[in-house]
């Protein structure tokens, strides 16, 4: 047997287990966001959105519709690969790979692909939620596939940086609640930030999320409040960056090896 | 003769300063039995952690059945299965499901990690456990698990550290049985454990390790060779007042019926019950009263306080 089909059998052993943890705990996992997003529509969409009437040429149902599906994907990415790796270490269980001969790099693609599953399927089922409440229309199906896959493994790498400093569960939700929430509330999915003051403005080019929500409008919609290109170097930008950060830390054995 | 294991040197410092390995050296043969055997603190976990991979050395070499950890870690981490002291395994997964994915994890096939968490799991009677959920099962029963999970991809060299922790006699014989089993048809085994007699019944070389160093080294009945004395506890037929003066042995009175006698090994216990007949005192029955690798561990223990 060769390293190479070791290696490969091992990644998806692990992609396996962590998609059978979505299934099988699928009250926490896939039930909660659908219900969520679905809230979203009904209130932002049908009962205020009606007052509000077009944002950026668009029905504002439909202009929000994007957001709220890049949303659910990104925050589902992080929540599974923070939980999941955080809650191999806290049981100890990480060791069972930590021993293994499989490299650093296959352990942290194992589950930032766990991520970007969970976050899909999540992407997909909300965007089936959205077309309950509105018609959609993908201006550009390839680019939306490219958006949706780079932004769930953003987050998903994010997920994992944080489940490797977190100590307890709390260091599992602080970075939700406090950072993600507010970033995701601030980076676009409501309004067009040419709404905002200048300043203000400003001040959302230097919020990631931003970028990714405007790239998924532009792949649907075929609008955005930055240039795609923009966003899309941004988006790689920040992957490139957690990447690097996440495989350091694995390396270095950070909360891992003593 | 192939090294199983090949340790030189080995140091590791925490970062809180604790030294808990001062330069070890160890060579472990291929096929062996290994006892490492240790007081609490003493570093027997940190030097397994090291080989392992858990715990990064800050000195020395280690390399398993030739494979330089620093050089091929993954092909040295292919040839060790793990038992370690604590349960480490995802205790909401199924048993089965366990062994699939830990052989999976060193990339054997589906269908052959399927087979193998069978075999395993029969061989450590945990097959009619199989679809349970592994935080329903005793603590011998997660012990023995932990046991399949470390030979579900058969490793060359077995590491356990503290195998038997808590469980129950019957249980832990049935274990020294398994063990002995997969050792004789060719698994190298390396053992840490606090139940003395366990290693003096099944590990063929024994180190001592204390204060981060190794103490002692060599074949275990070499080394209890090395203890001059015996103790032994008498049981009378007739009870008595006070113990007997006997000549070259020491002899304590424990109660009426029973004494407790230290035999030099240069003296014969048919020696000791003629003298003991010639005070009228007739023996029914009699016990080795100390392990004998305890009161080794112990003396070598005393011996790195001094």
């Amino acid at each position: 047997m060769s390293r190479a089909a070791a290696n490969w059998t091992g990644l998806v052993t692990i992609v396996r287990r962590e998609m059978r943890r979505v299934l099988r705990i699928w009250p926490q996992t896939l039930l909660p966001p659908v219900i969520t997003m679905t809230l979203y529509f009904i209130i932002f969409g049908a009962l205020i959105g009606r007052r509000i009437g077009e944002m950026g040429g668009y029905d504002y149902m439909q202009y929000i519709a994007p957001g709220l599906i890049i949303m659910a994907v990104l925050t589902n990415s992080y929540a599974n690969v923070s939980s999941s790796f955080f809650g191999a270490k806290f049981g100890k269980f990480i060791e069972e790979l930590l021993v293994s001969p499989m490299p650093n790099s296959l352990i942290l693609l194992g589950y930032v692909a766990g991520g970007v599953l969970r976050g899909t399927l999540i992407g997909a089922l909300v965007t089936v939620v959205a077309m309950f409440f509105t018609p959609l229309t993908v201006a550009n199906p390839l680019l939306m596939i490219l958006v949706v896959v780079l932004t769930a493994v953003v987050f998903a790498l994010g997920g994992f940086i944080n489940g490797v400093y977190a100590n307890k569960f709390d260091d599992i939700s602080i970075v939700p609640t406090f950072v993600l929430a507010p970033l995701t509330y601030l980076g676009g999915v409501f309004y067009t930030v040419d709404l905002l003051p200048d300043i203000a403005r400003q001040l959302s080019l230097a919020n990631p999320i931003l970028y990714m929500v405007n790239a998924f409008r532009y792949a649907m919609l075929g609008v955005s409040d930055v240039h795609i290109g923009v966003a899309l170097s941004m988006t790689v930008g920040f992957l490139v960056f957690l990447f690097a950060l996440a495989m350091w830390l694995l390396n270095k054995g950070y909360g891992l090896r003593s | 003769m192939t090294q199983a294991l090949s340790i030189a040197g080995l140091a590791k410092t925490y970062g809180n300063g604790v030294e808990a390995l001062r330069g070890i050296d160890l060579d472990v043969a291929e096929g062996d039995f290994f006892g490492l055997l240790g007081p609490n603190g003493a570093g027997k976990t940190t030097a397994i952690g090291i080989v392992t991979s858990l715990v990064r050395k800050t000195g020395g070499t280690v390399s398993v059945f030739g494979h330089d950890i620093d050089r091929e870690l993954e092909a040295a981490k292919a040839c060790i299965g793990l038992v370690p002291q604590e349960i480490n395994f995802n205790q909401f997964e199924k048993c089965r499901d366990i062994l699939v994915n830990q052989a999976g994890f060193y990339g054997i096939p589906r269908a052959t990690a399927k087979e193998r968490a069978e075999k395993y799991l029969k061989q450590l009677q945990l097959w009619d456990k199989r679809e349970d959920i592994s935080r329903n099962l005793s603590g011998g029963m997660k012990r023995r698990l932990m046991i399949a999970r470390a030979l579900v991809h058969e490793p060359r060299l077995l590491i356990l550290d503290e195998p038997t922790a808590g469980v129950d006699i019957e249980i832990r014989r049935s274990m020294w049985e398994f063990l002995r089993r997969i050792n004789r048809e060719g698994t190298t085994i390396i053992l840490t454990t606090h139940y003395l007699e366990e290693a003096e019944t099944l590990c063929r070389e024994i180190g001592i390790i204390n204060h981060g160093r190794i103490v002692e080294r060599g074949r275990t009945r070499d080394l209890l060779a090395k203890l001059q004395t015996e103790t032994f506890e008498l049981n009378l037929r007739t009870p008595i007042a006070q113990a007997p003066e006997v000549t070259g042995y020491t002899v304590r009175q424990l109660d009426p019926s029973t004494l407790e006698v230290d035999v030099d090994k240069s003296q014969s216990v048919t020696h000791l019950f003629s003298e003991l007949a010639q005070h009228g005192i007739e023996v029914v029955s009699m016990r080795n009263k100390v392990n004998r690798l305890e009161e080794l561990f112990v003396r070598m223990v005393e011996k790195g306080r001094t």
